[in-house]
Formats: structure tokens, C-alpha cells, sequence
């Protein structure tokens, strides 16, 4: 028991609302031992958060109420999830920020449009605190997507309420500029018999960092936990992702596909799942690819399966870095399809599978052509280079 | 014209312990629509002789000559030596995820081609070729080869070698595997391309079965990286009857 509860701690380190339970971290802690504090502009530790510099935009589909709200209102929505900070970013924005965006789906209302909020940063030299709240209510259904651009310093929390039986998808878009930093939380709450579908994307940005945590607020809950990644040279890309069986009968299912290129790329993927006592019946897979496409980059990758009970349907994980495939190279080239082409069409293999289970056509096609951008600047490059 | 002409070819693959020598002087032509059998014992070599034509990055030339009408193949790349009009169907096809059939037999009829091939005749050609290889439509949506099983990755091969419509063919045991429905849906396939003008086919094969419906014009017995004896048709028939043993003993 007590070794259990050791290890349940190195997983999901417990939390604390008071910032005085939160020092600051030196790099030591095993959950931020990949991270390069360093760059992070003092998000993690006393950045002083100022009034927001980025633009925030959204649509409001019929039925639907998005909104900043402020007072006793936005301080009623700290935690709404269940969270608990577990980071002292985490606690410093729910402690320090005014506001909240909040995102409200009524209970048994059907979006069929996509709520589609984007972050525009304007100036990386200023730090920034944001609490989103996305609470879908029961038997709802509606995707929503967070869309980051430009450039930032945004510590941030977002916070998803999953009604009972809902049908939900959050997609968080990280297509920065060179010059941000992100550090972002995101915790749901998966109702009873619920489905999530969670999609985090990182493109851009100096060092993105995202926890995507899901906790199940009763039995029978469903969370898909997608993701994709491209890292160019020096950036910092790393999602954690943690699964807590609290409930029986739930399953949660996490695919991250990821790409390094370039000299410094670095990526980080953290996938852990408990399963606590009473999670009886439980589904539970991870599985993180990396492709590394040049020389000088790193792709960490590492499946944390904690199991504390041991009636369990199903619990697997995999785990893969490899360079490009040769033998997929040379059967591609066998039929007369030049190298460049011929590595283009693998990495959009690679992505392919996983973008159409994003299940939002409207993205579908932006992110093909983000890829095709991210390969134009390496991969084709080099080969032309060997080619010449 | 379609003249493949392999000279003294020695190849040796990079192992643990060194390069090891696997062919050790291979000559051998093709001439025009010719179709030459290549039979022999399992590690024989034969899909090395295979592999090294098309230019798989695994095989090193050692020594001797390929040649293609004339043109130097081993100073061609990969995707050059398709170009140029080598198809190489393969003993196990590989897997591309995520990369469906159509897309992939699209950019590969237009590499070949050098210009896309016109829309409305494409989709009717590929339709064609994969049902002539009893394969459904649908398998254009599907990655390549994933979850194909054996006898469908082979008839995707020959459903290939029709769209592409190279100039020499080599397949590499594309018979094992199938059953007597499959073997004959494949050596029909087989069987058009060799009906056009011009074309040459190396079947590689463990099996006399295949030659029952494909015919070659020669037959070779590939032993220990080198062609032991060639004769006609005939030759096949006698293997079939006393197997490799002789061959194998004189090693
Ligand atoms: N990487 C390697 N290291 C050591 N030996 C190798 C390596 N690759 C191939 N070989 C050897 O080369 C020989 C020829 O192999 P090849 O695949 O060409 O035979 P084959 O005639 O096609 O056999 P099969 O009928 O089984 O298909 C075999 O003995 C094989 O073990
Ligand atoms: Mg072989």
C-alpha cells in the first residue's frame, strides 16, 4: 500500500491550490526533469503576469455561450474540473488571473458547427496568464478548437467539464511563432458514459509544453487522447498526457505521433495511466511514433502503466523512434517515385492515419498543408542537397 | 526493344562479420520479349539477384555489369532504374502506412510516365487492373499492403506491373503463396504483359507449378550465387522429377 501510494504520487504529484505548497522547480523533479527551465522566461517560477497582450476570437454557434467572465463568477470556474495544481504554474494562474474564458454548452444541445476560439499572442516579451473553462453539459455534443498563434509568453490552464453521456472533442492548436513560450494544463473531467476526444498539436513556438490529464467523474467514461508534433531545429516540444482510471469501466485510449528535424529538435512524450482499486473493467493503450527525419535531434518517450487493481479488460502500450522506414524508401523508389517524393508520401503516411481521426474535416485539410510546410524546410531540402 | 543484360555479377551484403559474398558471377540475358525462369534451393541467392538489379541499398556491387539496352543500371539510382523500365515485383511487398493504393499507384504512374496520367482514363485503368487480379475496388482506398494478406500483396504486385507497363519484369516468388485460383489469376496477368511487344519477364520461382502457366523460353538452376545449368523448358520438368540434389552435391 504504501509503495503504491509512492508511485501514484511520481505519477500525478499530489496538488494544492496554495502557492506556498508549490517552490519552484529546479529541473530535478521527475515532472520537469525534460523540461529546459531555462528558456520558459520564468512561466514556471515569478514571472509577473501582466494584462493580456494577446487577442482572443471566437464564434458563438446558436444555443452556445462563450464569454469572459470575471468575479464571482470566473472564481466560482477555478477548479471546476476537479483540479487540483499539481504545478505552481498551474496554481499561480488559477490564483492570479481576473478572468476566465468560459466556453458553455447546454446540457443535450447539438453543435453542429465547430466553436472555434484562436489566441493571438502579440508580444513574447510579456508574460501572460489564462484560464479557459470549456464545460460541456450532459448528452451535449461539440467540437471545440483552441487555436495558438503568434507570439507569447502564456502560462495557462484550461479546464473541461464532460457532462454524463456527452460527446465532446477539444482540439488545442499550438502553430506559434519561433519566439513563444507555452506552458498549458488541461484537465477534464470525463461524466458518466461519456466520450472525450482530445487533440493536442504542436507546431510552432521556442518550448510548448501541454499536460493533458483526464480523471472520470463516473463510471463507463471514454477519453481518446490524440496528438501530433513537429519539431524544428531548437525547438521544444513536449505533451504529457495522464489517464486516472478512478472509475470502473472507463477507457482511454492515447495516440501521439510526433517529427524531429533539424539540429536541437527535441521532443517529449510522457503517457501515464493508473489504474486505481476500484477501476475494475478498465480499457486502457498508449502508443507514441516518433519519426526522426535528421541527424542531432531527441525524441523522449516514455509509457508510465501503473495498475493497482488487477481486474482489467484490457492495458497495453507501445513505443517507437526509428528514422525513415528503407525498406518503405525502396519500395516507393522500386516504382520510379524519386527519393524526396517518395520520403513526402511516408511522413504523410506517418500523420495521415492520425489526422483523420481528428474528426474535424475543417482542419483536416490545414494541417496536411502544416505538415507539407514543416517538410519543405528539411526534409526536401536535404535531399535536393544529396541529389546535387 | 527490351535487352537486360547481366554481366559476371558478383554482390556481397554487409554482415556482422564482415561482407559476405552471395553472388559470385552471374551471367545472364534477356532478349528482347524473352522470359527466362530462375530456379533454385532457398538462400541460393536469387532474391539477391533481384534485389541487386533493382538497387536496393543493402546489396553491394562487387563486380560485373547490368545493363538495360545498352544503359548502365548499376550507375542509375533507385527510382532511375524504374524509370528506365525495371519493375521488380517482390517475394514480400512492403507495407506503407497511411499511403492509400491510389494515391500511391498515381505518383507512381507519373514519375514513370513523367506527366500525371488523364484522370478519366486512370480511374477506369486502375479499376480494371484490380479486378483482372480479383482484388475489389475499395483496395485503392487502403494503405499499401497494410493488412493485405500474402496472396493479396502478390496480386497488387501484378496489378502493378500492368499499370506501370515496364519494359523488364523481374518477380521474385510472386507463385508462393497462392492458391491454384490466385496462381492463375496472377500467371494471366503475367501472361498479358508478356504479350505486349517486346517484353522480358525473370520469374523467379521454387516451384515448377507457375511454369505450367507461364512458359519460359529458358530456365536457369541458381545454385550458391551462381547459375549451375540453363537448358530449355524441359529443364524445369527434369527438376520437378529429381529436385536440386545433383546440383548440391557437386557444391
Ligand atoms: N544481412 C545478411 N547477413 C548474412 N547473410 C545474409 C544477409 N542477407 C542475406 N544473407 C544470405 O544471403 C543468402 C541469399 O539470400 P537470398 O534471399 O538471396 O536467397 P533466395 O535464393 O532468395 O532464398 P529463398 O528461396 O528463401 O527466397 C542467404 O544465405 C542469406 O542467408
Ligand atoms: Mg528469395
Amino acid at each position: 500500500m504504501l509503495e503504491t501510494k509512492k508511485i501514484e504520487s511520481h505519477l500525478n504529484p499530489a496538488g494544492s491550490f496554495d502557492l506556498a505548497d508549490h517552490p519552484v522547480p529546479t529541473g530535478r523533479e521527475e515532472i520537469w526533469r525534460f523540461t529546459p527551465l531555462k528558456r520558459l522566461r520564468g512561466l514556471h517560477a515569478e514571472a509577473e503576469f501582466g494584462a493580456p497582450t494577446s487577442t482572443t476570437d471566437w464564434n458563438t454557434p446558436s444555443g452556445v455561450r462563450v464569454e469572459v467572465v470575471e468575479g464571482d463568477e470566473a472564481r466560482a470556474l477555478r477548479g471546476v474540473s476537479g483540479l487540483v495544481p499539481n504545478t505552481r504554474f498551474a496554481a499561480r494562474v488559477l490564483a492570479e488571473v481576473p478572468s476566465t474564458l468560459l466556453v458553455d454548452v447546454p446540457a443535450e444541445a447539438e453543435v453542429a458547427e465547430p466553436i472555434h476560439v484562436t489566441v493571438q499572442g502579440q508580444d513574447a516579451g510579456a508574460a501572460e496568464a489564462a484560464h479557459v473553462v470549456l464545460r460541456f453539459g450532459a448528452h451535449s455534443r461539440a467540437v471545440v478548437v483552441l487555436d495558438h498563434t503568434g507570439h507569447a509568453s502564456l502560462a495557462q490552464v484550461v479546464e473541461v467539464v464532460v457532462g454524463d453521456g456527452s460527446q465532446v472533442s477539444v482540439v488545442s492548436l499550438q502553430d506559434w511563432s519561433d519566439d513563444a513560450v507555452h506552458l498549458t494544463h488541461h484537465e477534464a473531467s470525463v461524466g458518466r458514459d461519456a466520450t472525450y476526444k482530445h487533440v493536442g498539436i504542436s507546431f510552432g513556438g521556442d518550448v510548448v509544453r501541454m499536460d493533458s490529464n483526464v480523471h472520470y467523474a463516473g463510471p463507463g467514461g471514454s477519453a481518446e487522447l490524440l496528438g501530433l508534433y513537429f519539431a524544428d531545429e531548437g525547438q521544444h516540444i513536449e505533451h504529457r498526457l495522464f489517464a486516472d482510471h478512478n472509475e470502473p469501466r472507463t477507457k482511454s485510449n492515447v495516440v501521439y505521433k510526433g517529427a524531429l528535424q533539424g539540429q536541437g529538435a527535441h521532443t517529449v512524450w510522457v503517457g501515464n495511466v493508473l489504474i486505481r482499486q476500484v477501476a475494475e473493467g478498465i480499457e486502457t493503450y498508449e502508443e507514441n511514433r516518433n519519426l526522426v527525419l535528421t541527424d542531432g535531434c531527441q525524441a523522449d518517450s516514455v509509457p508510465n502503466l501503473e495498475i493497482e487493481t488487477g481486474e482489467i479488460e484490457g492495458a497495453g502500450h507501445a513505443s517507437a523512434t526509428g528514422r525513415f522506414d528503407d525498406e518503405q524508401l525502396f519500395y516507393l523508389r522500386a516504382r520510379g517515385i524519386a527519393e524526396a517524393e517518395a520520403r513526402r508520401l511516408v511522413v504523410h503516411g506517418f500523420f495521415n492515419d492520425l489526422i483523420r481521426k481528428i474528426g474535424v474535416p475543417s482542419l483536416e485539410e490545414k494541417l496536411m498543408a502544416t505538415v507539407e510546410d514543416e517538410l519543405s524546410k528539411n526534409v526536401l531540402k536535404d535531399v535536393t542537397e544529396v541529389g546535387a | 526493344m527490351s535487352t537486360l543484360q547481366i554481366t559476371d555479377l558478383h554482390v556481397s551484403v554487409d554482415t556482422e562479420d564482415g561482407p559476405k559474398q552471395i553472388l559470385k558471377g552471374v551471367t545472364l540475358t534477356i532478349d528482347d520479349g524473352e522470359t527466362h525462369a530462375i530456379m533454385g534451393p532457398n538462400g541460393s541467392g536469387k532474391s539477391t539477384l533481384a534485389y541487386s538489379i533493382a538497387g536496393h541499398p543493402k546489396y553491394t556491387v562487387t563486380g560485373g555489369s547490368v545493363t538495360l539496352d545498352g544503359e548502365d543500371v548499376l550507375a542509375m539510382s533507385v527510382d532511375e532504374r524504374a524509370r528506365a523500365g525495371l519493375f521488380l515485383a517482390m517475394q514480400y511487398p512492403v507495407e506503407v502506412p497511411g499511403v492509400s493504393v491510389s494515391n500511391f499507384l498515381r505518383t507512381a504512374k507519373t514519375a514513370i510516365d513523367g506527366e500525371a496520367p488523364k484522370l478519366r482514363h486512370w480511374v477506369k485503368d486502375v479499376n480494371k487492373a484490380l479486378q483482372d487480379l480479383n482484388l475489389d475496388p475499395s483496395f485503392g482506398t487502403r494503405s499499401v499492403n497494410e493488412g493485405f494478406s500474402g496472396g493479396e500483396k502478390k496480386r497488387h504486385e501484378i496489378a502493378q506491373l500492368e499499370l506501370l507497363d515496364p519494359k523488364v519484369a523481374i518477380l521474385d516468388e510472386t507463385d508462393s503463396g497462392l492458391d491454384i485460383d490466385a496462381l492463375k489469376v496472377v500467371s494471366a496477368g503475367v501472361n498479358r504483359f508478356r504479350a505486349k511487344e517486346g517484353k522480358g519477364v525473370l520469374l523467379i520461382t521454387h516451384y515448377t507449378r507457375i511454369l505450367r502457366y507461364i512458359t519460359p523460353d529458358r530456365v536457369h538452376v541458381f545454385v550458391d550465387g551462381k547459375i549451375a545449368d540453363q537448358g530449355g523448358p524441359e529443364l524445369a520438368d527434369a527438376l520437378e522429377a529429381e529436385g536440386y540434389d545433383k546440383y548440391l552435391t557437386k557444391v
